[in-house]
């Protein structure tokens, strides 16, 4: 009994340990190839690790010998779009949490089910429609643009997911402030804020990982200025460059995708219950 | 004052999400191509014109069913997968699950470009390492010299078995991490008690664990259609960005006729629409399902 016991437990742990290290394995092959020299990076037996390991891919990369650009353009293009669409939708997906959470109006869940409708509009069939209007608006090949987009792209969800993080607020809390004499602003940046700030995190987490990993959008709207080019355009704007060179490639999608990485290794607990708070409300 | 706080969101939203989809319903009658953008002709209303141009297109029947074959293999793969993996993490000891669980959602997090590049790469011709490991596999598993330099991206059939790979990769975290949370509010007595009287793992999952986590399923489920209908990025990196007109799915067909000169976008409002009411009528039963749980209340 304790054997087989001992065996399944075993058995277990074996299973997961694959499971875990099959996940990792394309992240793994994209940091060993953006270290590896072109020539094993093309020899007829790869090797998982880079025997002479090499910066010169992202130092191609950075200074922009492949594509004639630095990386830096193209990170501070994806900063600028990302920050400023996080802060503003969080603010505004900030009053919206607390208009359903804690008021009762007349269009209160026809406003929750839209958000749950417009949410699931696809975004390559929009996509048609919001390119005329951009276009007449002269809102082409501009960051601006592009960050309007993704302030109201990213709302439907954040909204959705914050209204659970205020609800959860205790309101005996507020009303004893209000009773202590404290006006609705002292109330919401001495009571409300302080408590929802983790949830704000969380919601805060799901608007820069969508805005910074956006494609179709960034595609569509800087077609032609390549200075205006987000990361994930940059990445893949690679293969339209000719011959396809991998280890660049790589290089790039690593710069690209190291900081989300650590950023979300740093707030995975907390957006692990937004997951769940925000898909999968049981 | 509760209107006063939606206002800004409900304004963003109407002014770009659902205007825009109101604007792709009315070109979808209209003739709407490059003399009409840059003012050369009027706009003119052609009725189910578009419409019938669509219907009468093979390429709109090649992408359809490409759009719903694909959603029927990688849904129920990526449900499978996830569901396996959250009842795994859910009889793992805490560091062990934490570092599955870190790894699943660590490709959840993985930029979708990132994700399709590193697959391309992985599936390339020329030093691809997916060929390279089929070379060398015993011919008895289907191994071989055939697999040396094949191309994954020439026809359907590969270059949709890679995006195969590279959504489940991504999605099925997702499942894992929501059933876990599911079985996570199931008390183990039920479990226990179901065992006791005997019954196997497959039992106590389809009378136990299955019936009091239907409702997390059928969102998982109907969230997994939506997403993987309407797959766009993925598809577009693996498919060689527009270059393969036997691999396009709806939403890459949509977006070729819109943005590939010359542009018509009428005709590309009218397959857009056509990809929107189908994952419309999708969301009307994932809205009654958050109804029915009471998310709206």
């Amino acid at each position: 009994m304790n054997r087989t016991k001992r065996l399944r437990a075993i058995t277990r742990n074996g299973v997961a340990l694959v499971v875990a290290l099959v996940t990792l394995f394309p992240i793994f092959w994209m940091i060993s190839t953006a270290f590896k020299p072109a020539t094993e990076i093309y020899s007829l037996t790869p090797h998982p690790l880079p025997a002479h390991p090499t910066w010169s891919n992202f130092a191609n990369v950075i200074n922009g010998s492949v594509i004639g650009m630095p990386y830096w353009t193209f990170l501070r293009n994806s900063l600028v779009v990302t920050l400023s669409s996080v802060v503003v939708s969080s603010a505004m997906a900030l009053l919206a949490a607390i208009a359903v959470a804690r008021f009762r109006f007349r269009f209160r869940a026809t406003y929750l089910i839209m958000l749950l409708i417009v949410q699931m509009l696809p975004q390559q069939a929009l996509v048609i429609a919001l390119f005329l209007d951009f276009r007449a608006a002269n809102l082409l090949d501009s960051l601006v643009g592009l960050t309007l987009l993704y302030i109201a792209f990213s709302l439907p969800v954040t909204i959705w997911m914050l209204r659970n993080f205020v609800a959860a607020v205790p309101r005996e809390l507020e009303e004893a402030a209000a009773i202590d004499g404290a006006g609705p602003f002292r109330v919401f940046f001495r009571v409300l804020l302080p408590l929802v700030a983790p949830g704000l995190v969380t919601t805060s987490v799901f608007a820069f990982i969508f805005a910074w990993n956006e494609f179709v959008f960034a595609l569509t709207f800087l077609g032609t200025d390549t200075a205006k080019f987000t990361l994930p355009i940059y990445v893949t704007y690679f293969f339209s460059k000719g011959s396809v060179d991998w280890g660049a490639i790589m290089a790039a999608s690593v710069l690209f995708t190291l900081p989300v990485m650590i950023f979300f290794l740093i707030v995975q607990r907390r957006l692990r219950a937004g997951l769940l708070a925000g898909a999968v409300k049981g | 004052m509760p209107y006063l706080l939606i206002l800004p969101s409900a304004v963003a939203i109407g002014l770009l999400l659902a205007w825009p989809a109101i604007q792709l319903a009315v070109y979808s009658f209209q003739d709407y191509g490059l003399p009409q953008v840059t003012g050369a002709a009027p706009t003119s209303w052609v009725g189910f014109g578009n419409y019938r141009l669509v219907l009468s297109d093979p390429e709109f029947w090649s992408a359809l069913r490409i759009s719903v074959l694909f959603a029927v293999v990688v849904v129920p793969l990526t449900l499978l997968v996830g569901t396996l993996v959250g009842l795994l993490l859910n009889r793992l000891g805490r560091k062990m699950a934490a570092f599955v669980s870190t790894a699943a959602l660590l490709a959840w997090a993985m930029p979708a470009v990132s994700a399709s590049v590193i697959f391309v790469w992985l599936f390339d011709p020329d030093g691809g390492l997916a060929d390279y490991l089929l070379q060398k596999l015993p011919s008895w598993l289907g191994g071989g010299a055939r697999w040396s330099q094949f191309s994954w991206t020439n026809a359907p059939l590969p270059a949709y078995t890679v995006i195969t790979l590279v959504v489940l990769w991504q999605a099925f975290p997702f499942v894992a991490v929501s059933v876990l949370a599911g079985l996570k509010t199931i008390p183990a007595e039920l479990h226990e008690a179901a065992r006791v009287d005997g019954a196997g793992p497959w039992r106590v999952f389809w009378k136990v664990t299955y019936p009091l986590l239907k409702p997390i399923f059928l969102v998982l489920l109907l969230l997994s259609v939506i997403w993987d209908f309407g797959i766009f990025t993925q598809a577009y990196i693996v498919t060689g960005e527009l270059g393969n007109r036997d691999e396009f799915n709806l939403g890459i067909l949509a977006y070729d006729k819109a943005f590939t000169m010359p542009p018509a976008y009428g005709v590309a409002s009218a397959l857009g629409m056509v990809l929107t009411v189908i994952l419309l009528i999708i969301t009307a039963g994932y809205v009654r399902a958050n109804i029915k749980q009471g998310a709206v209340a």
